[in-house]
């Protein structure tokens, strides 16, 4: 056995040149073996070796690589809308349609979902996961109302209130009434489970409007949180959500702040940044291939979701952000709206220097990559004197 | 309620602003611009935590699956 000191002396040499975790698994296999210090020395020069050999040379076509590694397994995805049940009662999209999803940037998933965890306090025991829970859940007094009824005799609206309902979300007939109150609208008592608003209006389209106002009276909760689900996972409580609402949420006494998870990626771009969005494509996107049982390397998406945030905000891939901005007119009509791209540079008399991969492939000339990058240039000593 | 600091989050990686001589040394290694690096935004929430103007460089610590540590930077640009 070597001692520990000296092969760690040996490796501090490579900490800038080899990553953190080749470092760390190097130590951990030379401390296990038997040999002197010119050997240790040795095997850590050939791993450097190796693992200089085994980087991406400089014109490598990394992104045509990404395109096909995630494309072909894309086509064995399944096509239709797949709802996968892995909470129960919840539906997530997943499979082509969430990828494409998430490569064109939509604004909002057409399944928005939330991971909540609770904080030391509340996460072991299930009443109180149930209160944090009521405190994220929106409800309104739609939810609660059996029915709301427009008395034209006494000009009063009259809101029937299923009593199971309100009790299980803890809601009293008292704060109803004292939410209704802030409205303005008229005299507001309680007979039995109704509640009786007395105003007096008269137009069927001030009636209609102020229906709707009622109806949509926020009791509690989070704006845009539809429905909460609590689910033990291990020996804590989760709370997962039918709608996102990352900055409402984050508000909440009770939950874990530094763990909310939303799969709306623009929240969190706005949110918590560039960089955790970026985070945030990535665990999506291999999250979505992983569960399609396909074995794309991390790495790939990794390239797709850099590509994505360069600009310091979110941009798909696609006609209006990462194809649609390229320098190269020609590359650009080669995409999609061709006439447009052409008829705009023609009538702006633009250039095209040639740069780029598809504008050489369009006029025939060797491509900027691998060996095609390399550009000679003469240099010409001065004559005269 | 206590402050929220992104930084704390799991999705939000470490970040710092570089000094005037990182700047250069950066430069000097990769040849390069600064505005050829990826841009942040400086009214990003990140920029904001750090206090970042435009023209500033952050180095990014990312965790990596891969390499386990991973150092990127991104340019503040004033939009």
């Amino acid at each position: 056995m070597v001692d520990e000191k000296i092969i760690n002396k040996l490796l501090e040499n490579y900490e800038n040149l080899m990553p953190k975790k080749l470092i760390e698994e190097l130590r951990n296999k030379l401390v296990k073996i038997d040999a002197n210090e010119e050997k240790l020395k040795e095997i850590i020069e050939k791993t450097y070796r190796e693992y200089i050999n085994a980087l991406i040379e400089p014109g490598e076509a990394v992104g045509t690589v990404s395109a096909q590694s995630i494309g072909e397994p894309g086509t064995q995805m399944t096509l239709r809308t797949f709802h996968y049940a892995g909470v129960r009662e919840f539906n997530v999209t997943l499979g082509l349609p969430r990828l494409i999803e998430i490569v064109d940037a939509k604004k909002v998933p057409s399944t928005p979902t939330m991971i909540i965890r609770l904080d030391e306090e509340h996460k072991y025991s299930l009443e109180k996961a149930k209160e944090v829970a009521s405190r994220i859940e929106r409800i309104t007094i739609e939810n609660i109302a059996k029915s709301i009824e427009f008395d034209m005799i006494n000009s009063s609206f009259i809101i029937e209130i299923d009593e199971e309902i309100a009790r299980d979300k803890g809601i009293t007939k008292e704060y109803i009434v004292k939410i209704l109150e802030r409205l303005k609208i008229g005299e507001i008592s309680i007979e039995g489970n109704k509640i009786i608003i007395s105003c007096s209006i008269s137009s069927p389209d001030k009636i209609k409007k102020l229906r709707e106002k009622i109806l949509g009276l926020k009791l509690k909760g989070v704006k845009g949180i539809k429905r909460v689900l609590i689910q033990k996972e291990g020996n804590e409580y989760v709370i997962y959500t039918d709608g996102s609402n990352l900055a409402g949420v984050l508000r909440v006494k009770g939950i874990d702040p530094y763990k909310v998870y939303t799969n709306n990626i623009f929240e969190i771009a706005e949110v918590l940044g560039i960089e955790a969005a970026r985070a945030a494509i990535i665990r999506e996107a291999y999250h979505v291939l992983e569960q399609q049982g396909l074995d794309v390397d991390l790495r790939h998406v990794i390239l797709i979701a850099d590509l994505m945030t360069i600009t310091g905000k979110i941009r798909q891939i696609g006609r209006h952000g990462v194809s649609g901005e390229k320098s190269s007119i020609l590359a650009r009509a080669a995409f999609e709206v061709t006439v447009k791209h052409l008829l705009e540079a023609a009538v702006h008399g633009e250039e095209d220097p040639l740069e780029g991969v598809t504008e050489n492939v369009i006029v025939g000339q060797t491509i900027p990559l691998g060996t095609g990058m390399v550009e000679l240039f003469m240099h010409f000593p001065k004559r005269g004197r | 309620m206590v402050k929220f600091d992104i930084f704390k989050h799991e999705l939000v990686p470490k970040a710092r602003i570089l000094s005037k001589e990182e700047v250069e040394n950066l430069k000097k290694t990769y040849g390069i611009k600064k505005e050829q690096l990826p841009w942040i935004r400086k009214n990003d929430p990140m920029c904001r935590a750090l206090g970042a103007k435009p023209g500033d460089v952050l180095m990014i610590i990312r965790k990596s699956e891969i390499a386990g540590e991973a150092i990127s930077y991104r340019y503040v640009v004033p939009w």
